[in-house]
């Protein structure tokens, strides 16, 4: 029963699923981060860019392990929330220091190269990204960890 | 007054929640932070009240869109009240906490999720957008979801499950709700609305509208056929969390109703009816759950239904001075509540059981504790001049003129009740000796050291200081709840201070 | 189309509800999921369907020639599934505990916290 139920977990991590997860980790966090940066005017955004980061983390830890995947990250996913709140926070409360009401998007004169143009509400989308893979990525390890 | 300010309740706590994530596993800064955090925002709630006490409404459209189509934030004198009433509990209970919650609960983010809550309750009273409403509504949701669960025991997880489930269904129907007005009306702006329902040529639906919110708010606030799932998880979680969820939770759902239901909707005779029926419903189940309950957090538990139906009972005599009684009441349950709760943790703290029949003997050994207990029980109970009293004169007073003596019939009775079990709570817990005096029980309180007595005891006492003023100084909360349901009574105000720049 | 959504949301509603109605934990988490999902389109048939039109106005139009699709339905469902997927994953995880500490998946045996003391 034991040696069966063993065989069962190791079911999903063949070579074939861990060679294409090097390949396709990078790639969809390339992905997310181009969702991401396209949100304002096209479909995509900090959610789904979110999402599509903690889907490429979640397909990882299917490969390899849970524990693997965390040693991905230096610290604790858990710490993204706080960074992606603060992030967005501060870019809500910038337009108040210069009077404008609270989370009026305040964009810069000249468009950046590759991004376009740069504004508060980038920085906003960035921090409800950090803070999707933060959540997502907490909920799933600790649903993992205890089954 | 435009003004970015109005805000600021909302923002300190959630200020105070980023700030307590990053000293997750550092417990002494948790309390200290916390509590700075929430003497913050007590100072900012009491300066948004002075300022729309002196000039009006204050409105703020959210990034700069006007309303209707941005997100607006509206503070009348109603919602300025709430904000300064939540600000005091979480003030309180947040000072209780740092004694009476344990470490491994701090290491959870008992603090984090705690500011997450206040916060959801300060943009619920502050917002002008009826689906943020709704958003509002979730982030409370959830907060309090974790607050009941964390620490896992079993009789938490079973009544956590009821809770979960009946506020999971409320939401739906809110939502849904949200979504026939949407459809029917084509605005979600709560200043908007009126105009836009007014205009619908089909009353039925809006009928059906109206009684969908009244549904979704009822679940939440525990009235009649849908309160059962309050009494069965509000004694589970610690007595901290009790007083958040006992004081404030339920008002949300009623705070929605004065809202909804003196702005958007018009309510009709037959609005008026279900509200009346309602309420005496919900008034005689929560009597009759509370007669024969021992457990002391029991009882509070039902009490907080029974009472939940005078608020419902004054919404549907819906005259001037029945609003005023129902603000009035409103002020006085949340201070009164929150502070039972955090009375029944001491009492807790000190003979380890709620058991009404094996508590005894309390009057004899702190006499001093006692009396401000007495305080809260009698003003829970409107003996006068405490704080129940004069809203519950009101209310009686217009359930006469209104010649409902159904009503009247049923809001003494609930009085009866009350003043019976608090009677009873007196005798039983205060005056009658300790069953049998057993040696070997701890009193966790005389181990506490000194600074852990004070955090215990100093909320307490504040809010029974509170109860006080507001039953001394009446002339001066009537001067507010006139105002108050001066406003409720004529939304136009509202609705000006919110499209004025359309005109 | 629109007789079609309305027939499924009267279908997601009526399943859900029966769904909450049974005593098994899981098919009580499953009536929720359909709830939220029936809710979610009603609202998105609330705002009137609009084939094939982005939600965007040009910039400099004053009046509305053209017919475009109500943007508020598509923002409000977008809130709504987050935050139905938010209570989702905290249904999920209070009920497997609550199986694991209680050991059984029948609602009506929860009743610990209702007996006095």
């Amino acid at each position: 029963m034991k040696k069966n139920s063993r065989i069962r977990k190791r079911r999903l991590d063949t070579t074939i699923l861990r060679t294409a997860t090097n390949y396709l980790l990078p790639l969809l966090l390339l992905f997310s981060l181009f969702v991401l940066l396209r949100g304002h005017y096209l479909s995509g955004g900090g959610f789904v860019g979110g999402l599509i980061a903690s889907i490429a983390f979640v397909l990882h830890s299917f490969a390899y392990s849970t524990r693997r995947t965390l040693r991905l990250f230096q610290v604790s996913p858990l710490l993204l929330i706080p960074i992606g709140l603060t992030l967005s926070f501060v870019s809500g409360f910038l337009p108040v220091i210069l009077g404008s009401p609270f989370l009026t998007g305040i964009w810069f004169a000249d468009s950046v190269a590759v991004i376009g143009s740069v504004g508060t509400a980038l920085f906003f989308d960035i921090g409800v990204y950090l803070v999707v893979i933060g959540v997502v990525l907490t909920i799933l390890f600790t649903i993992s960890e205890n089954v | 007054m435009i003004s970015n300010f109005i805000l600021a309740p909302i923002l300190a706590h959630m200020l105070t929640a980023i700030v307590l994530m990053f000293f997750w596993k550092n417990v002494q800064a948790q309390k200290t932070i916390s509590v700075i955090g929430n003497c913050i925002a007590f100072l900012v709630s009491l300066r948004l009240f002075a300022l729309v006490w002196e000039n009006g409404n204050m409105t703020m459209q959210m990034g700069g869109w006007q309303a209707p189509f941005g997100i607006t934030f509206v503070s009348d004198t109603l919602s300025a009240t709430m904000v300064v009433l939540t600000a005091i509990v979480s003030l309180a209970v947040g000072v209780y906490s740092t004694a009476a919650t344990n470490i491994s609960r701090i290491r959870y983010g008992h603090f984090f999720i705690f500011h997450f809550l206040i916060m959801g309750l300060m943009g619920a009273f502050l917002t002008g957008d009826i689906f943020n409403l709704y958003v509002w509504f979730e982030v409370v949701i959830i907060s309090s979801f974790v607050l009941l669960t964390l620490g896992g025991k079993k009789r938490q997880m079973e009544g956590a499950v009821k809770y979960v489930t009946m506020n999971m269904l409320a939401s739906s129907i809110f939502l849904t709700a949200i979504g026939i007005l949407y459809g029917i009306t084509g605005s979600l702006n709560i200043a908007d609305l009126p105009e836009h329902v007014a205009a619908v040529e089909n009353r039925g639906l809006v009928t059906v509208t109206a009684l969908l919110f009244f549904v979704g708010f009822g679940i939440k606030s525990a009235v009649f056929p849908m309160y059962f799932w309050l009494p069965s998880s509000y004694h589970t979680p610690p007595s901290a969390i009790g007083a958040v969820f006992g004081g404030l939770l339920t008002k949300m759902g009623v705070y929605s109703m004065l809202r909804i239901f003196t702005v958007v909707f018009e309510p009709d005779d037959f609005i008026l009816g279900v509200f009346i029926v309602i309420a005496i419903l919900t008034m005689i189940s929560g009597a009759l759950g509370v007669i024969n309950k021992r457990n002391m957090r029991r009882i509070f538990s039902y009490f907080i239904v029974c009472h939940i139906g005078y608020l419902i009972a004054g919404i549907g005599i819906y005259t001037e001075l029945a609003l005023v009684g129902v603000v009035f009441y409103l002020i006085h349950d949340v201070i009164v509540k929150s502070n039972l709760f955090m009375m029944s943790g001491i009492i807790q703290k000190i003979r380890m059981t709620q058991d009404v029949y094996r508590l005894g003997g309390f009057y004899k050994d702190y006499p001093r504790l006692s009396l401000v207990f007495a305080v809260i029980l009698f003003s829970l109970a409107g003996i006068p001049p405490l704080s129940g009293f004069w809203p519950k004169i009101m209310l009686f007073q217009e359930a006469f003129k209104q010649e409902s003596y159904v009503l009247l019939a049923t809001l003494i009775f609930a009085s009866f009740i009350t003043l019976f079990i608090v009677a009873r709570i007196w005798s039983e817990v205060f005056w009658k000796d300790l069953p049998k005096p057993n040696a070997e029980e701890i009193d966790h309180f005389a181990t506490f050291h000194k600074r852990g007595k004070i955090a215990l005891v100093l909320p307490v006492v504040g809010l029974a200081m509170v109860s006080l003023f507001i039953g001394l100084k009446a002339s001066f909360v009537f001067e507010i709840t006139e105002r108050i349901a001066y406003e409720l009574k004529n939304p136009s105000i509202y609705i000006e201070s919110v499209m004025h720049h359309l005109k | 189309m629109e007789l079609l959504l309305v027939a499924l949301v009267g279908i997601l509603y009526s399943a859900g509800i029966y769904l909450i109605l049974r005593r098994s934990m899981v098919k009580l988490l499953l009536g929720f999921m359909m709830l939220g999902n029936g809710a979610n389109i009603l609202i998105f048939l609330m705002g009137e369907l609009t084939k094939g039109r982005a939600p965007i106005i040009d910039g400099d139009s004053i009046h509305f020639t053209d017919v475009y699709a109500d943007p508020v339905p598509q923002a409000l469902i977008l809130t709504a599934i987050v935050i139905s997927f938010g209570l989702t994953a905290f249904a999920i995880i209070l009920l497997k505990k609550v199986h694991a500490t209680t050991g059984t998946d029948d609602l009506d045996s929860l009743n610990v916290q209702d007996l006095d003391i």
